[in-house]
C-alpha cells in the first residue's frame, strides 16, 4: 500500500504533501520519544506520533520513514511546517488517537 | 574513488531549528556518491544522535566526516562539560536531559546506544570541563 491510499476515506488529511505520496508503507510505527523511534522504526514506516515539531521531521527524514502521521488532532508548528516543505517530508494528520490511527493503517495494509 | 572525501560542519549551540542539518547534508552527499541506502541510514542515524547530543548537552561543536574506500568515519568534537561516567552514559535509559528538552521528545537515554547499534566502532573520549570527542566508523562493503 502506498501513502496516497491512506487519503481515500477522509480519516487522514494532508498537512504537507511532500515527495512520498507514492511511497510504499512497510508498517505503522508508534512512538513519541525521538531516540527510541530513531533506533527502532523500520525504514518505510508510517510513523504515528503526537510530537509535531522540527525534531520529529528530522528523525523521520534520517530514519527514512514513508510519512509522519500526527494523531489526536495535533498539527505541525510553523517552524516544522517549513521544514517539512523544505525537505519534502509527507505529513498527514488525524483526529483519532495514536492506537486507532495505527490500527487503521495496519488493517489497510493487511486488507 | 581512491581519494578520501572529507566534509566539515559547525554545529551551533541550542538551535533546534538547525539541529540535524549536518546529518541531512551528509545523507544527501552520500546518496550522490552512490553509497548503499542501508549504509546511509546507519550513518544518518548515528550522526544525528551525536549531533543532537552536542546541541543539547555540550553547546555545539564541530563534525568531520571522512569517506574512504573502506569506511565512513565521523568525528564529533565539543568543548562542553564532558561525560563523567561513560559506562553509565552508554546505558539504555540513562539521561540527564532537563524537562524542557524532554518536552521536545528527547531524553529517552537511547542516543548513545543507537550510535553503538548503528556503527561498527564507537570511541568516546571525554574529559570533565574540557569536552568530548566521539569517533564512529561504519564499514563499507568491499564488493
Ligand atoms: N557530547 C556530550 N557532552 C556531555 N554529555 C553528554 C554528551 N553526549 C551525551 N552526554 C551524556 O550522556 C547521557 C546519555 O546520552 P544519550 O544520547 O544516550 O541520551 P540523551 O541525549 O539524554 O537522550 P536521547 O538521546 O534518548 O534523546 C546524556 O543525558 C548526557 O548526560
Ligand atoms: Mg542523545
Amino acid at each position: 500500500m502506498i501513502v496516497l491510499e491512506l487519503l481515500q476515506d477522509g480519516i487522514f488529511k494532508v498537512l504537507n504533501e511532500g515527495e512520498n505520496l507514492d511511497r510504499e508503507i512497510t508498517v505503522p510505527y508508534c512512538c513519541d520519544l525521538l531516540s527510541i523511534a530513531m533506533g527502532k522504526m523500520p525504514s518505510g514506516a508510517a510513523w504515528v506520533t503526537v510530537m509535531g515539531n522540527v525534531n520529529t521531521l528530522a528523525v523521520a527524514a534520517l530514519a527514512d520513514a514513508a510519512c509522519v502521521i500526527l494523531a489526536d488532532g495535533i498539527s505541525l508548528d510553523e517552524q516544522a511546517l517549513n521544514k517539512a516543505k523544505e525537505q519534502g517530508i509527507t505529513v498527514l494528520s488525524s483526529d483519532l488517537p495514536i492506537f486507532d490511527a495505527a490500527l487503521i493503517i495496519h488493517q489497510k495494509l493487511h486488507a | 574513488m581512491n581519494d578520501k572525501i572529507t566534509m566539515h560542519y559547525q554545529v551551533p549551540a541550542d538551535d533546534f531549528t538547525r539541529a540535524g542539518e549536518a546529518s541531512s547534508s551528509v545523507k544527501s552527499k552520500l546518496k550522490m556518491m552512490g553509497v548503499k541506502p542501508e549504509i546511509i541510514r546507519k550513518v544518518a542515524i548515528a550522526m544525528y544522535e551525536g549531533e543532537i547530543n552536542m546541541v543539547i548537552h555540550a553547546s555545539g561543536g564541530t563534525i568531520d566526516v571522512t569517506v574512504s574506500q573502506e569506511e565512513i568515519t565521523i568525528v564529533l568534537k565539543d568543548q562542553g562539560p564532558g561525560i563523567e561516567d561513560i559506562d553509565q552514559a552508554m546505558r539504555a535509559g540513562f539521561s540527564t536531559a532537563p524537562d524542557n528538552i524532554r518536552a521536545l521528545g528527547f531524553g529517552a537515554g537511547m542516543g548513545l546506544p543507537n550510535m553503538k547499534k548503528y556503527t561498527d566502532e564507537l570511541i568516546i573520549d571525554s574529559e570533565i570541563g574540557k569536552g568530548t570527542t566521539v569517533t564512529m566508523k561504519v564499514k563499507l562493503p568491499t564488493d
